[in-house]
């Protein structure tokens, strides 16, 4: 065999070497966590005064999740949960977008809104919750409304940024090729833009994931948050755990969504 | 090279968008199925007692010019750095509005740009987020126009030679490159007047030569009107018509020269650029010299 036949077959165990690295040490990581987990359980079923939370352990929480999964359990009790975090979501971009965009383009409104912003930006949405039970109706709309404020921050301020960092000569070829108003807005600033946006919503999800939980102790009897409450008060505490592990896997996959949306759409080429 | 490429023939891009000034295409080559429309018109210019300032009490930048330019002229405004060749240039565009004066484009007043007379900058500024043909195509997709975007963007890429590079990312291409993707973009809308700032400045010396080249030739064939802003003067000699030397501070039109040369003597190094660029070098050091004298009064009586 001759050496140019050789070099591709090496380069390619490189690779593929390369990319078996990552998902090992992906899969040590998560053996490490368990293995935390275990003892953790260890010590608390060997602690007399901590005997009743043994069910906290992998063994008894991986069983229950498994059979949560089989009867629908997972699925009935994260789908109202999704359900208000995409609501919340929803009014935040609606809001954050359109405000992120005018605060990045006028300095005068950015002058005006900068100190209320960052102000209210700084509250934990939680302290909104005695306001949001007297304004909604419902329990949803309360919960709702909270996602909303947490996460309305991050996409408003993300937009805002990404629309200062626009190259101004952008808008100037394209005024000078004849946009109007529609076409600076939709073929350059939303463009150029939308990474950031994204950008905006993954932290977003991560603030409105996190409230979720505590929100949804309010009134409501269905979500992830419910839950929780719902097996602490009943002592079932595998179920409570196994919960906490369904939460915990959901907000991974849908950050791990959003991040792949985001790399697909970043235009930003390295420069070679 | 693309533009010795278009000069005859029925199928190329040249012969289908300009038509009766190229004197290599007689009507007879001339191809049916190309566009149906009025051969291309350069855009008629009058600047009129134009002056500009860009504070109230700031002093004048631009003070009185006067001239105008004819259809299909190749003009160069030639001046040192912060003469106002770019304000002048934009007023021409329509981007920037003289505090005096008008700059009058077949026979209306210049209010706000428009695709009828589009300026390149000495960046490409190509969207990065857009393919090659998609940065081309933006002055189409602006002017409701999306429909011909079809037939003119491949034609008019082939026209700066990256028909090759259609698909590619704007990203992916050379300096060069980016900036014949930024002709191709200012063209495909057929503009009667492209007015360059200095949109080789930033590349070396060959690739700068090839592009003053071919923008002179396209410009010829398609019959445009061509202002271009350079501190250049070799550049003003190679690519036009007709220079026009600007003093600074404030700017006013110092001189106003004829550039008499064939397409070969242009192409440099024969005697008759060297004349040429000797002559204008003289008219440029002279009115450069005497603004530099003009500081230095100045700056003694700010001294004293
Ligand atoms: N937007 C602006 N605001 C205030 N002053 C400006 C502005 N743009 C340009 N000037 C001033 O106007 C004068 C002319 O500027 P201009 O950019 O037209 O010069 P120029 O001849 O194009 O120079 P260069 O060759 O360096 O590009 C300069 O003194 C500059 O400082
Ligand atoms: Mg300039």
């Amino acid at each position: 065999m001759s050496d140019a036949a050789q070099i591709p077959q090496f380069a390619f165990r490189l690779w593929s070497l390369g990319r078996a690295r990552g998902l090992v040490n992906g899969l040590i990581g998560i053996a490490l966590l368990l293995g935390l987990w275990w003892l953790g359980g260890l010590i608390v079923a060997n602690d007399p005064d901590l005997y009743a939370f043994a069910n906290f352990a992998p063994e008894p929480t991986l069983k229950r999740l498994w059979s949560m999964v089989l009867s629908g359990e997972v699925i009935s009790m994260s789908g109202p949960s999704l359900e208000r975090v995409g609501l919340g979501l929803i009014y935040a971009a609606a809001f954050g977008v359109p405000v992120g965009i005018l605060i990045g383009r006028a300095p005068r409104i950015h002058e005006l809104t900068n100190v209320p912003f960052q102000f209210m930006r700084m509250i934990s949405p939680l302290s909104w919750m005695p306001i949001a039970v007297m304004a909604f109706d419902t329990w949803d709309g309360a919960i709702v409304f909270l996602i909303a404020m947490a996460a309305v921050w991050p996409i408003l301020f993300s937009t805002a940024a990404g629309v200062r960092r626009i190259d101004p000569a952008w808008l100037k070829v394209a005024r000078n090729l004849g946009a109007g108003p529609l076409h600076m807005l939709g073929s350059v600033i939303l463009p150029a833009i939308a990474v950031d946006i994204l950008q905006g919503v993954r932290l977003a999800l991560g603030v409105a994931w996190v409230v979720l939980v505590p929100a949804e102790y309010l009134g409501v009897t269905s979500g992830l948050g419910f839950a929780i409450n719902d097996a602490r008060d009943t002592l079932d505490y595998d179920r409570l755990a196994a919960t906490v592990v369904v939460i915990g896997i959901i907000g991974f996959a849908l950050d791990a969504a959003v991040g792949r949306i985001v790399k697909k759409l970043n235009w930003v080429r390295a420069a070679h | 090279m693309a533009v010795t490429q278009l000069m005859p023939g029925a199928s190329t891009p040249a012969t289908a968008v300009s038509g009766t000034d190229l004197p290599a295409s007689s009507p007879a080559t001339r191809s049916p199925a190309a566009p149906r429309r009025a051969a291309t018109k350069g855009a008629h210019v009058a600047v009129k007692s134009l002056s500009h300032a860009y504070r109230r009490n700031d002093g004048k930048v631009l003070d009185g010019i006067d001239f105008e330019i004819g259809q299909g002229e190749i003009v160069a405004l030639l001046g040192r750095s912060g003469c106002g060749k770019s304000t002048l240039l934009h007023m021409l565009a329509g981007l920037t509005q003289p505090s005096e004066g008008e700059v009058v484009i077949n026979g209306n007043g210049v209010r706000e740009p428009s695709h009828k007379w589009v300026m390149m900058f000495q960046a490409p500024s190509l969207f990065p987020w857009l393919s090659v043909a998609q940065n081309a195509a933006l002055g189409l997709k602006f002017t409701r126009r999306g429909h011909e975007i079809d037939a003119r963007i491949p034609e008019i890429l082939d026209l700066v030679d990256l028909g090759a590079f259609a698909d590619r990312n704007a990203q992916e291409l050379s300096g060069g490159q980016q900036q014949r993707v930024a002709l191709a973009r200012s063209l495909a809308p057929q503009p009667e007047m492209l007015l360059l700032d200095e949109p080789f400045s930033a590349l070396d010396a060959f690739t700068r030569r090839n592009l003053q080249r071919d923008v002179r030739a396209i410009a010829r064939n398609l019959g445009l009107t061509l202002v271009i802003v350079t501190h250049d003067v070799g550049e003003a000699v190679r690519m036009a018509d007709r220079v026009i030397v600007l003093q600074a501070n404030p700017g006013r039109v110092a001189e106003d020269t004829a550039i008499d040369l064939s397409e070969e003597e242009r192409a440099g190094g024969a005697e008759g650029f060297q004349r040429e660029h000797s002559r204008l070098m003289g008219v440029y050091s002279r009115i450069a010299e005497a603004a530099d004298a003009q500081d230095d009064i100045a700056n003694d009586f700010t001294q004293l």
